[in-house]
C-alpha cells in the first residue's frame, strides 16, 4: 500500500478527515520549507501538498502567484524541490508528500527522470495542474510501474463521464476544485460542493479532498463533514507572504492556522 | 531550398491536427480541469459550424463588407527594382478594417461567440491589433470586452490602447511577470477559468490549447487563399517563395497553409531576434528555443534549464512571446518551413525604407518579414516570385519609432 493509501485508510479507521496544507517550495527561501513541513505535520496535516514554482501559473491567483514570484527569485528550481523531499523524508517517512505543479518544469528535466527521483527521494504523489487524463499516455505508466500516484483535478464544470475517465486514470485520491475560478479565490458553497462530491463517490473510488476557498477553521470544519480531506492553500501562504522578512514568525503562524482547523474538524 | 525528412511521403497537411489537437509531438489540450468542458464544448460547436453553408456565408459576408477583403496582392515595383531580385509582392492586410490580419480571427471567433449564446468577451493582447480587432467586433455584436494587456505594452501601445477605450471595451493592466503578451495571456485564462459559463476567450493567435490553433488557422487561412489565386491570376503562378513574420505565428500560417502542399513553394517564417539572437535578448523560440508545455500546448519555449519560461526582448511588441504556435512547431521539425529571424535594427530599417520606397507604412512586425525578403530577394532571379505578408500597417507604431528618433511628442 502506498503511503497516501494507507494515510486515508487509516483516517477511515479513526472516523477522521484528512487536513492536506499546500505551501510553495522554496518561499520565500528555500531554508524554509523543510523545518515548515515538519511544523504542518507537527500541527495536524495528514499529507502535505507542495508546490513547485513556476514563471506562469495559469491557475494560481495572486497569493500562489506572489509565491511562486518569491520562490523563483531564491533560486528554487524543481531539483532544489526533490532535495527538500529528500531531507525532509529524514525526520518522516510516514507522512505522503504530494508534488503540486505545472508540467513544464517536469517536461525539461525528463518524465523518466524525474519519475525515478521522485522514488528515490521520497515522493509519494504528483498532481500537474495542466495536465489532463488525455495527455498521460506517456507519463502514466511512468508513475504507476513505480507506484507514485497521480493525482488529478476534478472542477464544478466536469462531466460525469469525465469523472468516471479521470477516476480511471487517478490513484490516491481526487482534488476536487471547490469553485469556477483560480486558487484563493471567494468562498466556497458547501452545499454545492456536497452535491458534487455525492456525484463524485458514486463513479470514484479513490478518497475525495475538496480544495480552493477554504480560508478558516470553520469553512475546513465545514468541508470535512462531505470530504475525505480538506486542502487548504492561500489561507497558509499568505501567513508566509505576512512575514516573508522575518521567516521565523513563519512556522508558528501557519501552524496556528492548521491547529485550528484540526481542531474544528476532529469536533465532528 | 527547403529542407525535407528522409520520409518516402509528404504528410497530407490538410490532415493536421489529430483528433486530440497534435501537430505530430506538438500542440495538445494543457489546461486545468475546470476549463476542459468549455474546450470540448467550443470545439463540438466549431466542428459542427466549419462546415455549415450558413455559417460560411456569414463569415465570408462579414470579410468582404466589414473587414474589406479580398486584400490586395501588390507588386512592389519600386522596391523590386532596387533588390534587383525576385518580384516582391505585398500581401495587403495592413489595408484591412481595424489596420491588420488580426481581424479575420476575431469576426470567426465573434461568430462562435454568437452561436454559443455568451454575452462576454475576454482577449489577451500585445501590440494592441489584436485587442482592437476584439474591440471592435465587440461593439459591432454589443458584447461586453475586457482585453487583458501587459503594463509594459500599454505603454508601448498607448494610441491602441485609447482605440480600445473609445471601442467601448475595458483594457486591464496586466503587472505580473514580465508585463508583456504572456502574462495576459495567463491573466485572460484566470478570467476565463473564473468566468467561464458567459464568457467566450477570443485567442488572437495560433497558440493556446486545441482547438484554437486549428480555428485561428482556419480562420486566417483566408490570407493565403486569396494570395494563391490572385498570385495564379497576377504572375501567372504560383510564388517561389513566402515570407511572413512569426510571434504567435497566426499570419504566417494564414498565409502558409494554404500553400503547405504546394511542394516547389518555399517558406521562410521570420522571428524577431532583438538585440540579436546570440545575446538572449530576443523573441525566436524556434530558432533557440526547446520544446516544452505554456499556455495550453506544447511548443518550443524560452525558457530556462528549470523549465520557467524568460523574458522575450522585441522592438514589435506583437512577437514579444516566449512560444510559437504548434503548427509552427511542426512545420520545423518535418522542415517544410525554414524559419529564420531579424533583429530589432534590420526591423527598423526595412520599417523606413518600405516606407520611403513604396510609401506603404508597416508595422514593426511586418517589418520582420520585410527585412528577410530584403536579404532573400536579391539571391532569386528576377523571374521568381516572393509572397511577403504585410501583416499590419504601422501607424501603431509611430511613437515607437520616433521615441528612437528621439522625438517627443
Amino acid at each position: 500500500m502506498s503511503r497516501i493509501e494507507t494515510t486515508f485508510a487509516q483516517l477511515k479507521e479513526k472516523q477522521r478527515k484528512a487536513l492536506i496544507p499546500f505551501i510553495t517550495a522554496g518561499d520565500p527561501g528555500l531554508e524554509v520549507t523543510v523545518p515548515l513541513m515538519h511544523a504542518m505535520v507537527e500541527a495536524g496535516a495528514d499529507v502535505i501538498e507542495l508546490g513547485v514554482p513556476f514563471s506562469d501559473p495559469m491557475a494560481d491567483g495572486p497569493v500562489i502567484q506572489k509565491a511562486c514570484e518569491r520562490a523563483l527569485a531564491a533560486g528554487t528550481g524543481l531539483r532544489d524541490v526533490l532535495a527538500m523531499v529528500r531531507e525532509f523524508r529524514r525526520g518522516d517517512d510516514q507522512t505522503p508528500v504530494v508534488l503540486m505543479g505545472y508540467l513544464n518544469p517536469v517536461e525539461i528535466m525528463g518524465y523518466e527522470r524525474f519519475a525515478e527521483t521522485c522514488v528515490e527521494v521520497g515522493v509519494d504523489g504528483v498532481l500537474l495542474v495542466d495536465l489532463p487524463p488525455e495527455e498521460c499516455d506517456e507519463i502514466g505508466p511512468l508513475f504507476k510501474e513505480r507506484g507514485i500516484d497521480l493525482i488529478f483535478l476534478v472542477a464544478p464544470t466536469t462531466t460525469e463521464a469525465r469523472i468516471a475517465r479521470i477516476a480511471e486514470a487517478a490513484s490516491g485520491y481526487l482534488y476536487y476544485v471547490s469553485l469556477k475560478g483560480v486558487t484563493g479565490a471567494a468562498s466556497l458553497n458547501v452545499e454545492e460542493v456536497a452535491a458534487r462530491v455525492e456525484t463524485i463517490r458514486n463513479l470514484a473510488q479513490l478518497p475525495i479532498g475538496v480544495g480552493f476557498g477554504i480560508k478558516d477553521a470553520q469553512s475546513a470544519q465545514a468541508v470535512s463533514r462531505v470530504a475525505d480531506g480538506v486542502v487548504v492553500g492561500s489561507a497558509l501562504v499568505n501567513q508566509v507572504a505576512a512575514h516573508a522578512d522575518e521567516p521565523m514568525a513563519i512556522t508558528p503562524a501557519v501552524s496556528e492556522i492548521l491547529a485550528d482547523m484540526r481542531a474544528a474538524m476532529d469536533k465532528l | 531550398m527547403t529542407q525535407r525528412p528522409d520520409s518516402t511521403q509528404t504528410p497530407d497537411y490538410g490532415a493536421f491536427p489529430d483528433a486530440r489537437g497534435h501537430f505530430g509531438r506538438f500542440g495538445g489540450r494543457f489546461v486545468s480541469e475546470t476549463l476542459m468542458a468549455a474546450l470540448d464544448e467550443l470545439e463540438t460547436m466549431y466542428r459542427r459550424l466549419k462546415d455549415d453553408p450558413q455559417f460560411q456565408a456569414d463569415f465570408d459576408y462579414d470579410l468582404a463588407h466589414y473587414v474589406g477583403r479580398p486584400s490586395p496582392l501588390y507588386l512592389a515595383e519600386r522596391w523590386t527594382e532596387q533588390l534587383g531580385g525576385a518580384r516582391i509582392w505585398l500581401k495587403r492586410e495592413d489595408l484591412n478594417h481595424t489596420g491588420a490580419h488580426k481581424v479575420n480571427n476575431t469576426i470567426g471567433q465573434a461568430l462562435l461567440a454568437k452561436h454559443m449564446g455568451k454575452k462576454r468577451v475576454i482577449a489577451e493582447t500585445g501590440a494592441g491589433q489584436h485587442g482592437v480587432a476584439s474591440a471592435t467586433v465587440a461593439a459591432r455584436l454589443g458584447l461586453e470586452c475586457h482585453v487583458f494587456m501587459g503594463e509594459e505594452d500599454i505603454r508601448r501601445q498607448r494610441l491602441n490602447v485609447y482605440r480600445m477605450k473609445l471601442l467601448g471595451a475595458e483594457v486591464v493592466p496586466v503587472t505580473s511577470g514580465s508585463r508583456t503578451l504572456k502574462d495576459a495571456m495567463n491573466e485572460a485564462m484566470r478570467d476565463w477559468v473564473t468566468n467561464v459559463d458567459d464568457t467566450f476567450y477570443i485567442i488572437g493567435t495560433v497558440a493556446g490549447p486545441h482547438p484554437y490553433p486549428m480555428l485561428v488557422r482556419d480562420f486566417q487561412s483566408v490570407i493565403g487563399r486569396e494570395a494563391r489565386e490572385q498570385s495564379l491570376a497576377q504572375a501567372g503562378k504560383l510564388p517561389d517563395a513566402l515570407v511572413a513574420c512569426v510571434g504567435g505565428g497566426s499570419n504566417a500560417i494564414g498565409l502558409f497553409h494554404p500553400f503547405l502542399n504546394d511542394e516547389g513553394v518555399a517558406m521562410y517564417g521570420v522571428e524577431a531576434a532583438g538585440d540579436g539572437v546570440d545575446t538572449g535578448r530576443h523573441a525566436a523560440p524556434l530558432s533557440v528555443g526547446r520544446p516544452g508545455v505554456l499556455h495550453g500546448n506544447r511548443t518550443y519555449l524560452m525558457e530556462d534549464d528549470n523549465g520557467q519560461i524568460i523574458e522575450t526582448h522585441s522592438v514589435s511588441a506583437g512577437l514579444d512571446y516566449p512560444g510559437v504556435g504548434p503548427e509552427h512547431a511542426w512545420l520545423k521539425d518535418i522542415g517544410r518551413v525554414n524559419y529564420v529571424s531579424a533583429d530589432d535594427n534590420e526591423a527598423l530599417a526595412a520599417f523606413r525604407e518600405l516606407t520611403r520606397v513604396e510609401g506603404i507604412m508597416p508595422a514593426l512586425e511586418s517589418a520582420h518579414a520585410l527585412a528577410y525578403a530584403r536579404k532573400l530577394a536579391p539571391t532569386l532571379g528576377k523571374d521568381q516570385d516572393i509572397v511577403v505578408n504585410l501583416s499590419g500597417r504601422g501607424d501603431k507604431d509611430i511613437l515607437t519609432v520616433a521615441e528612437i528618433d528621439g522625438i517627443n511628442f
